[in-house]
């Protein structure tokens, strides 16, 4: 019988270099590969003999998407490896930081990324050319994130406010009221957003997923928590490495991760929605009902409805913590190295990002471990494309190709932002 | 006067721990230096969108970024975005999913192309992790600086070159 084998060798929308490899014989799968190329723990060796206060700086360099949570990562771990609490208004304001993050890093995905693979086009430019309003307006919900963080932050691409022990400057309570009327027109767009998705159409795709994501008793968790799953984890992210293992696959130049015993995970939105769906603000909770959306989605396309409400829920808790907030005294506290091992895990856009150092009593970097969302999701993607292909087998090999790459971008992968260069062949001169 | 917000935009695109993915930064950081008062000079991550919002207003914007197309190490290419398209095979290998030619096509189909888009492409020898150009690359991105002084001087199309005569 006939085999085909279906190949990607550059995946278009999706963060960093990606290929996919799909073996089909006697109209049965026979192998799936998705293959990142991530460069192999290279920052990871940079942050060797650093000091620790140089670990934020370095690491937001290795995502120009996500360099919030990186910092915020790496921040919490040495203050967990020293023993240092920051002041609870500094902490609301890695909190706002971070939802201006996700204001910027969703609306670019719903928008440019994931959109026009449901709506038929091939990229954002060809739907741009029918829905210029539409465009538009993600654009205008991803500045107001792009906004708050370079204001916050110091800076858009590499934020350098955000310090070991709190901030180098903070802002007067009046520095931030412009904000106010933005995210308020944010929370609009971003409500109108869940509407205007929810209306996309939908494969029939559900699958039965371990969520990992962080909880936290009091909101919904993006800076910190205990990690937590919908099959019963339930850990400090201090036991991260007791319950999950990366493993090198031959194919992709990348660490893979699986939890121990269970094997593929899923992080990120969906992650986040089923796990904490209680801990949305009302608002957010009422417009994923308003377009019919319980607490539970299992659908991997529907992620783009999620995205939607999660950055409804950034708006509002921007909001919120502006109205709370009132300038504390210091930016931050003081912060006494001693040799210890900290971790550290957030919320990144695309799921939980974790890092763990061994400092020595200089505060000296000994050892680095980063694991980004995306090595947590690879597993997932693959097996996702198992339960996929052979539901659409009889697709003309073109378009089931298309479809195996809207699988991927369902998870917004992150391949390897650290480099954005430009590959360019030109058949000409 | 300090530089405006429209006139002349100089951006230099990459990552500094990327090795030659740091060529337009490094001609950009020079730049700053070299520059007449009047010409802004910022760094950029090569994120689309970014982009997009920091050329708004711009009269002129030169864009310097690493290229990896396969020439010889150093060799610089110099694209008009208004005379030709940026070529598609752009999008298939840029690794942000929404990066330069992306921003600079969708800016095209939504009117928000400055008026005036140059691209000045250094082709890199290697992309690995760590700080430094490689020789051929450190050559050209100081070649590249005094060609875009030359330019900021002597182009009759650019802004500003009156003010310099």
């Amino acid at each position: 019988m006939k085999s085909r084998t279906i190949k990607v060798d550059y995946l278009a929308r999706v963060e960093g270099e990606g290929a996919l490899y799909v073996k089909i014989s006697d109209n049965k799968v026979t192998d799936v590969k998705f293959k990142i190329w991530e460069p192999p723990r290279l920052f990871e060796a940079f942050l060797r003999g650093r000091n620790y206060s140089e670990a934020p700086d370095i690491t937001a360099r290795i995502c120009g998407i996500c360099p919030i949570a990186y910092q915020m990562s790496s921040a919490h771990a040495m203050e967990t490896a020293f023993g240092v609490a920051v002041d609870p208004q500094v902490r609301a304001l890695r909190r706002l930081i971070y939802c201006g993050e996700w204001i910027e890093s969703h609306p670019l995905h719903v928008y440019l990324l994931h959109a026009p693979d449901f709506l038929g086009y091939e990229n954002a430019i060809q739907a741009a050319q029918d829905h210029p309003e539409i465009v538009q307006r993600g654009l205008q919900l991803k500045k107001v994130g792009n906004d708050l963080m370079a204001f916050l932050g110091g800076r858009e691409i590499h934020p350098i406010n955000i310090r070991v022990g709190g901030f180098y400057k903070v802002p007067t309570k009046q520095e931030l009221a412009p904000f106010i009327e933005k995210l308020k027109w944010a929370r609009d767009a971003a409500l109108e957003t869940v509407r205007w998705t929810a209306t996309l159409p939908f494969p029939d795709f559900e699958q039965d997923y371990e969520f990992v994501a962080l909880r936290h008793p009091d909101e919904y968790a993006i800076t910190e928590g205990r990690l937590v799953s919908n099959k019963g984890l339930d850990i400090a992210i201090s036991e991260y490495d007791d319950h999950f293992v990366e493993e090198h696959t031959q194919y992709a130049n990348a660490l893979r991760s699986t939890h121990k015993g269970r094997g593929a995970y899923h992080v990120g939105p969906l992650a986040r929605y089923n796990v904490n769906f209680d801990k949305l603000s009302p608002l957010a909770q009422q417009a994923a009902r308003d377009v019919g959306f319980g607490p539970v989605c299992r659908n991997p396309f529907k992620s783009i409805i999620v995205r939607s409400v999660e950055t409804v829920y950034a708006c509002d808790e921007a909001l919120r913590i502006i109205d709370q907030y009132e300038m504390p005294e210091k930016p931050a506290v003081e912060v006494q190295p001693r040799a210890a091992t900290g971790h550290g895990c957030t919320e990144a856009p695309r799921g939980i990002l974790y890092h763990r150092y061994r400092l020595d009593a200089q505060g000296v970097i000994l050892d680095a471990k980063i694991v980004a969302p995306t090595s947590q999701n690879q597993k997932c993607i693959e097996s996702d494309l198992w339960q996929f292909v052979p539901k659409h087998i009889d697709l003309p090999t073109e378009e089931l190709t298309w479809r195996c790459e809207q699988v991927i971008r369902n998870y917004d992968p992150c391949i390897s932002c650290a480099t954005h260069f430009l590959k360019l062949h030109i058949e000409r001169d | 006067m300090p530089p405006g917000k429209g006139g002349m935009l100089i951006i230099g695109l990459g990552n500094q721990y990327r090795r030659d993915d740091a060529a337009g930064l490094v001609a950009a950081r020079r730049l700053k230096e070299a520059a007449p008062a009047h010409v802004r000079v910022l760094e950029e991550s090569g994120e689309g969108t970014a982009l997009m919002e920091s050329w708004q207003g711009a009269d002129t914007v030169i864009l310097i970024d690493a290229l990896d197309s396969g020439a010889k190490p150093g060799t610089v290419r110099r694209l008009d975005a208004h005379r030709e398209p940026i070529p598609t095979r752009f999008f298939h290998y840029s690794t942000h999913a929404f990066g330069v030619a992306e921003a600079i096509e969708l800016a095209r189909v939504l009117g928000q192309l400055p008026p005036r888009l140059i691209v000045y492409g250094i082709e890199g020898r290697t992309f690995e992790a760590g700080l430094g150009l490689s020789p051929e690359v450190e050559k050209a991105a100081r070649e590249l600086v005094e060609r875009v002084l030359g330019d900021l001087c002597c182009d009759p199309h650019l802004p500003g070159v009156s003010v310099l005569n």
